[in-house]
């Protein structure tokens, strides 16, 4: 029997029965279309993680104050003030491999314009700020160190700052604002970032730290000249242990502290936390692809079961192939193309409809799906494994069959 | 030629043997028209699976052509089947929902003759069983009884056989549709001088065999030519029904 005999041989069995071929089909369709488009959500949930993660800097870690403990009851980390401008300028000078040091204070102010009023996140820092965390400037400029030093009362806006406070959509960049009593002049704008977790990166105003510390200390600091957290841009991914090291080391022995375990700070390092973040997200996944690679498996027992349905109602027909000259072989070889081919259209269907989910999902902005090409194949090949897996019984009880039973079957 | 010699099938059910042929012995020489006869339970349908190569026997020999064929595997009886027999069966002669033409090249596609010539052979077959050329395009489920047996001749004759079995072929047909299948048979063993092969327990259609051969409990009763076979005649105006 040539090729092309058997492809007319499995297009008029399963023509035959349309309906039973297409619900078999459909066990297929489901199961590998929800293997693709589970994997593509949450690859889509993964990349968008870790782009947020990303957005906040490169090879960024930051140091934030340790807790307050009174009275042995522990307030959390951030709730002490034990950073100093100081010691950032410590670390800056005295740790190897690092690109940039920016400390901030932050601290939420009612702020007023001529337009409107209020209330946002007020961010003391450096230039070098820019590079650190990764912001972008719109229009104008960020504020330099010359600004800097000559305590300029300058200030860069967010975009959803602006929009609150010049909500006639004028331009922000050279008007001015109020802060705390204290007029600043507003020099530039940043590029929308989007929310990181419960921060919104785009409600912020930005003003020099020797500014903020002269005229906003009185709300800013309470009194003590601290900082909020010191980002530091490590020169390259692969020093960023030694860098995060280092740093543990020099702001123990600045602050006095022996035992690393009483420390006053702490140290978050940026890759640790992609790297957290991936593995949970990376166990999600494969959550959702084994509970869709079970509906395959129910799928391609479905198509076992038709086969095995179809091969006890053709008894008869198998009889009068095997009486008229057909051999084992063309028998089991026209049962497997026949399941092989429900799982390869159900395959292909299913690898159509799990891009379509794919997009559909993407369409509603929850989440940007991404199909990935190995899960596509992997698919794939488990389709035409269950075709072949699943029709190789069916087709090897078709085989063995007597061909005198066969005939005589009622 | 046909030659079976000495042949004895016995089945085995748990511990009782049951003897369906008991030693039958018999030639069939090229161009004969023979009637195997006998009531059910005289071993008359194990005869035709071993005379068809559906089954081996016991002991004993059978052979086709000189090709013995008493002891071989499925896929090489499946194999003789394929070169040296043609299959007329009572009923469930033909693939549903397939057209006239394709079921009589099936066996052809199984001999893997190439595409080009199975098409021709098979409209010389059809020719050969009067089947009308109108119709080979034809569902094989919109056609009369008749005239699923002449396309199960067709098919049984696509091959070139060297013999062509029909197991009780007019047991599901009215009396005018048997002649018209009876007919065909005896034009095929004259005209074109087939080896046919007549396996019935009607008198009536065994008589028109040149030859019969009966059988009784596994044994031959009687082998005795037939002095004047009957003439299937076909009843007027239903030529191709």
């Amino acid at each position: 029997m040539t090729t092309q005999d058997l492809f007319q041989e499995t297009i008029t069995a399963l023509t035959a029965n349309k309906a039973r071929s297409g619900l078999t089909m459909l066990g297929i369709v489901i199961g590998i279309a929800s293997v693709i488009a589970m994997v593509a959500i949450g690859n889509g949930a993964q990349a968008s993680i870790s782009s947020s993660i990303n957005s906040l800097g490169s090879n960024l870690i930051i140091v934030i104050p340790g807790a307050s403990t009174s009275g042995g009851i522990s307030a959390g980390f951030g709730s002490t003030k034990t950073l100093t401008i100081a010691d950032a300028n410590a670390i800056g000078q005295q740790v190897q491999n690092i690109a940039a040091v920016a400390p901030e204070s932050t601290g939420r102010q009612q702020v007023v314009s001529n337009q409107a009023n209020t209330n946002t996140t007020v961010d003391g820092t450096v230039p070098a700020y820019t590079s650190v965390r990764n912001l972008q400037i719109a229009e104008g400029a960020f504020f330099s160190s010359e600004q800097q030093a000559s305590l300029a009362k300058v200030a860069v806006i967010g975009p959803t700052a602006a929009s609150s406070l010049f909500p006639d959509g004028s331009d922000p960049v050279g008007q001015t604002v109020r802060i705390n009593n204290t007029i600043f002049t507003i020099i530039g704008e940043t590029v929308a970032k989007g929310t990181s977790g419960a921060s919104n990166q785009d409600d912020e105003i930005y003003i020099p730290i020797t500014v903020a510390e002269q005229y906003l200390s009185n709300t800013l600091y309470k009194g003590s000249p601290t900082v909020s957290d010191i980002s530091i841009e490590a020169a390259n991914g692969d020093v960023m242990t030694q860098v995060q090291n280092d740093i543990t080391a020099l702001l123990l022995q600045l602050h006095g502290i022996s035992n690393p375990s009483n420390a006053d700070f702490q140290t978050l390092n940026q890759s640790d936390l992609i790297s957290t973040v991936s593995t949970i997200t990376g166990t999600f996944t494969l959550f959702l692809a084994a509970v869709a690679g079970i509906s395959l498996i129910v799928g391609g027992i479905g198509i076992m079961n038709m086969m095995l349905t179809s091969v006890t109602e053709r008894t008869k027909e198998i009889g009068l192939r095997k009486a008229i000259g057909a051999s084992e072989a063309d028998i089991s070889n026209q049962f497997l193309m026949e399941s092989l081919a429900l799982t390869l259209i159900g395959g292909i269907t299913g690898v159509v409809l799990g891009f379509a989910i794919a997009f559909g999902v993407s369409l509603t902005g929850i989440v940007a799906a991404q199909v990935s090409l190995s899960s596509v194949i992997l698919a794939f090949g488990v389709s035409a494994g269950i075709g072949i897996i699943f029709g190789w019984y069916p087709a090897r009880r078709a085989a063995k069959m007597n061909p005198i039973d066969a005939l005589r079957f009622e | 030629m046909i030659e079976a010699r000495d042949i004895r099938k016995v089945y085995h059910t748990g511990d009782i043997e049951t003897v369906a042929l008991d030693g039958v012995s018999f030639t069939i020489k090229d161009g004969e028209y023979v009637a195997i006869m006998g009531p059910s339970g005289s071993g008359k349908s194990t005869l035709m699976h071993i005379l068809g190569c559906l089954d081996t026997p016991s002991s004993g020999t059978y052979s086709l052509d000189g090709e013995d064929a008493s002891e071989l595997s499925g896929d090489e009886l499946a194999d003789i089947r394929k070169r040296k027999i043609g299959f007329v069966f009572q009923a469930f002669n033909l693939l549903p929902r397939t057209t006239v033409i394709r079921n009589v090249m099936l066996p052809l596609t199984y001999a893997n003759v190439p595409h080009e010539e199975r098409e021709r052979r098979a409209r010389e077959a059809l020719t050969a069983a009067s089947f009308p050329e109108d119709r080979y395009h034809n569902m094989s489920n919109q056609l009369s009884g008749g005239q699923i047996q002449r396309v199960a001749i067709a098919r049984a004759l696509v091959n070139d056989p060297t013999l062509i079995l029909a197991d009780e072929p007019t047991g599901n047909l009215d009396s005018r549709t048997t002649e018209i299948v009876l007919h065909t048979f005896a034009e095929l063993n004259e005209k074109h001088g087939r080896t046919v092969v007549l396996i019935t327990h009607e008198p009536d259609v065994a008589a028109h065999a040149k030859r019969i051969i009966r059988l009784k409990d596994g044994k031959i009763l009687s082998d005795e030519m037939n002095p004047r076979p009957v003439k299937a005649v076909i009843p007027p105006g239903e030529s191709t029904s």
